[in-house]
């Protein structure tokens, strides 16, 4: 039940927060609403406060005058018998019942006489009314003083089943000749009035209804002169957002809107000059790294062919010489190396890195790497674990297998460890591969550094590898939308973990979390 | 164009660069192989006539024509196997470069033996083919390298002759793009699958009726390719 209102509201609540045409037009509806039905409602009362007075003075000025002429009457005849009294008051009432064509203007109830030692006092009524209209208090106070009292009252109407509001006027008659009390109560009809402040009360309704809508469709105008150029606005915004430079927006006059659109297209031009002026920076440097790299490569390749010449023919040489050769040769080949890497982070930089993917089982990967003659041979012993069923993600083979190689080697080279444990883990969305080495560990700042560019755990061994192999290695992870997290305790071994996405899947938290909880690094979300 | 199998296969050098041509002139006579170095694209098909090589390394950076220009004209004119040197290792230029007519291709900086052993792998032809293969309307020739299909010469290069051998050698036999690497191209080059794409592609376009829906090698997705007789 409360999850369908949930479902009801929800939209609309979201709605009332993105649209302000909404709230503005809501609001004015409200608040207009609200005045308008508090000004109708006093205006209401006073009206029918006004109409219920006016019939008010009539109907006691008309109830006095009759009651001054039964008076009268009974008083002119003072001589008679008792019974003439209430014979005269019958009368009365009678000449009431019958009196006029038109419609009767009152009704009479005469109660009495009130001295009478029955329990039932005898009434007369006219013919619409009977004595159950007079209100107790009313007839309290009728019996207990002299004077005009009136109260309002409701009736069975005759027709309809309803109330029918009434005006009941009383008064005391004393038969002067026998001091005989008598109770005369007339009944007004208050029914014109009510249908008078009915008919009120609907004129009102209708016109505060109208101005309400009027008002609501005035605040959806207004709100839609102003909201007009900020949705424009908004729209171009998001278009320049997207890349699309150019777009301006168009100036029109000199209000408020004219004023923001010139500052608006001020900020674009600024933005753009900009953002050109960045991306041809970028490009410019791109381009010299390329161009310095494919420069380097021929006469590199020249060199590096001599050295190789050289380096064959050591055996030829004196001592010093043959050394000068097989140094020669190994830096050239790790100058090589440097300018490949180089070369690989400047495309990463430029965005201009490509995949090339595939159905890639990292199962797989991880039992080539423990056949890799290179690790072998540097007494590097491979344990695979989870490699037992298929863990396949899209990826591009070339750079995955530069990934866990660069692990294990820098594990092989750095931690002194004779063992590495390579894992493999997987749940519905990504995989993850572990390398982890039981070497020297790393403390927690050179974890952080552990990915930055030129960056060695121990200056020492700079002589080995180029120093941007973990970099080029998270950026080949991230190519994937994966993830290379690294975790390490100092004399326990450091572990990385190389999460990539299933296909639909998600990097995010990864299916193997490094030894030690992962060290959050720089840029690492 | 006759296979020489003697050990002076002559190595034609197209590299503007005067220091490495020569440097690649000493290593691969080094290796016993005939070296001539030809500077500029210009001059390469008067080269081609002169020196009649048995494998051409072509320096796809050359000034005056780029090249793949370069190696277009060559195919116009000879099926002799092209190695491009190569400082890009850029996906497109490489594939371009393929696509242009060259069998294989070594990124700049290489290392001597690499070089040799490609261009030693170019030297050497399958040998599997030892007489006439009848694969249904095509058959192939391993004495002068032909290949026809219904009578009519399929005008193949010595690399894509070995690779239609190499298929219909066993028909319907599923062969992975790192089997063919092995097979045909002669070495492990693990990954490098665009060499495999590439010359399947130019394969099919002179032997497939509509090389769009090729019938005679198919893909089998995922795996590699199989060669059905064609009817």
């Amino acid at each position: 039940m409360i999850r369908v209102v949930r479902d009801v509201t929800a939209p609309v609540l979201r709605l009332w927060r993105r649209s302000v045409q909404l709230r503005v037009v809501g609001s004015t509806v409200v608040l207009s609403g609200l005045a308008i039905a508090l000004t109708g409602w006093a205006l209401l009362g006073d009206i029918a406060q006004g109409l219920a007075d006016s019939r008010r003075e009539s109907a006691v000025a008309e109830a006095r005058a009759g009651l001054d002429r039964v008076q009268s009457q009974l008083v002119a005849g003072v001589e008679t018998e008792p019974s003439a009294a209430s014979q005269a008051i019958a009368q009365l009432v009678d000449s009431q019942a019958q009196r006029g064509g038109g419609p009767r203007r009152h009704e009479l109830v005469v109660e009495g006489p009130l001295t009478t030692e029955e329990a039932t006092v005898p009434v007369r009524s006219s013919s619409g009314v009977s004595a159950r209209a007079v209100p107790g208090d009313l007839a309290d106070a009728v019996r207990d003083d002299d004077g005009v009292f009136w109260r309002y009252a409701r009736l069975p109407a005759a027709s309809d089943g309803g109330d029918d509001p009434v005006l009941v006027v009383g008064s005391r008659l004393r038969v002067p000749s026998t001091g005989d009390l008598y109770a005369v109560y007339y009944v007004f009809s208050m029914a014109e009035q009510q249908s008078t402040l009915a008919l009120v009360r609907n004129a009102l309704l209708l016109a505060g209804v109208a101005m309400v809508a009027m008002l609501g469709g005035l605040a959806l105008l207004v709100s839609r002169q102003v909201l007009g150029p900020v949705r424009l606005a908004r729209r171009i915004a998001e278009r320049f957002a997207s890349g699309n430079l150019e777009q301006r927006m168009h100036v029109r006059g000199e209000d408020d809107i004219a004023r923001l659109s010139t500052s608006f297209n001020q900020m674009a031009a600024s933005l753009q000059t900009q953002i050109t002026r960045l991306e041809n920076l970028s490009r410019l440097q791109q381009r010299f790294v390329s161009d310095v790299s494919h420069e380097l490569r021929t006469p590199l390749t020249t060199v590096t062919m001599a050295g190789a010449v050289l380096y064959d023919a050591r055996s030829r040489f004196d001592p010093p010489t043959a050394r000068a050769a097989e140094l020669l040769l190994r830096e050239l080949q790790r100058f090589e190396g440097l300018l490949s890497d180089l070369m690989d982070l400047s495309r990463f930089d430029a965005g201009a890195a490509q995949l090339e993917t595939d159905a890639l089982d990292l199962a797989e990967v991880a039992r080539r790497v423990a056949d890799d003659p290179v690790l072998t041979r540097k007494g590097l012993r491979v344990v695979v674990r989870g490699a037992d069923r298929p863990a396949v993600v899209d990826a591009d083979d070339r750079r995955v297998d530069r990934i866990v190689r660069n692990l294990t080697t820098n594990a092989a080279a750095y931690s002194g460890s004779a063992e590495v444990v390579v894992t493999v883990a997987q749940d519905d969305r990504c995989v993850s591969l572990s390398v982890r080495d039981h070497g020297c560990g790393l403390d927690d700042d050179q974890a952080l550094r552990v990915f930055d560019r030129f960056w060695r755990a121990d200056p020492a061994r700079s002589s080995a590898g180029t120093g941007l192999g973990l970099a080029i290695a998270r950026e080949d992870a991230r190519l994937h939308g994966g993830t290379l997290r690294v975790g390490s305790r100092v004399g326990e071994g450091t572990d990385f973990v190389l999460t990539l996405p299933k296909p639909g899947g998600d990097a995010r938290p990864p299916a193997l979390e490094p030894m030690g909880g992962h060290v959050p690094v720089r840029e690492d979300v | 164009m006759s296979p020489r199998r003697s050990n002076h296969d002559r190595v034609l050098v197209v590299d503007d660069d005067a220091s490495l041509a020569e440097m690649l002139t000493i290593v691969l006579e080094g290796e016993g192989l005939t070296a001539a170095v030809c500077r500029s694209g210009d001059t390469v098909m008067s080269a081609l006539s002169a020196f009649k090589p048995d494998v051409v390394l072509l320096d796809l950076m050359l000034p005056g024509r780029d090249g793949m220009a370069v190696c277009r004209q060559i195919r116009t004119q000879s099926a002799v196997p092209i190695i491009m040197l190569t400082a890009k290792s850029d996906t497109p230029d490489v594939v371009a470069g393929l696509e242009a007519g060259a069998d294989d291709y070594i990124t700049k900086p290489f290392k001597n033996s690499e070089l040799v052993a490609r261009i030693r792998a170019r030297l050497r032809r399958t040998d599997a083919l030892q007489e006439p293969l009848v694969f249904g309307d095509i058959v192939l020739d391993p004495t002068g390298h032909t290949a026809t299909r219904a009578g009519q010469s399929l005008d193949l290069t010595p690399l894509e002759f070995d690779l239609l051998a190499c298929l219909a050698g066993r028909p319907e036999q599923v062969f992975t793009r790192e089997v063919l690497l092995q097979k045909v191209w002669g070495y492990h080059h693990p990954g490098d699958t665009k060499l495999v794409n590439v010359h399947m592609t130019r394969l099919r376009s002179k032997i497939e009726d509509d090389a769009e829906n090729p019938r005679v090698i198919r893909t089998v997705r995922g795996v590699g390719y199989q060669a059905i007789a064609p009817d």
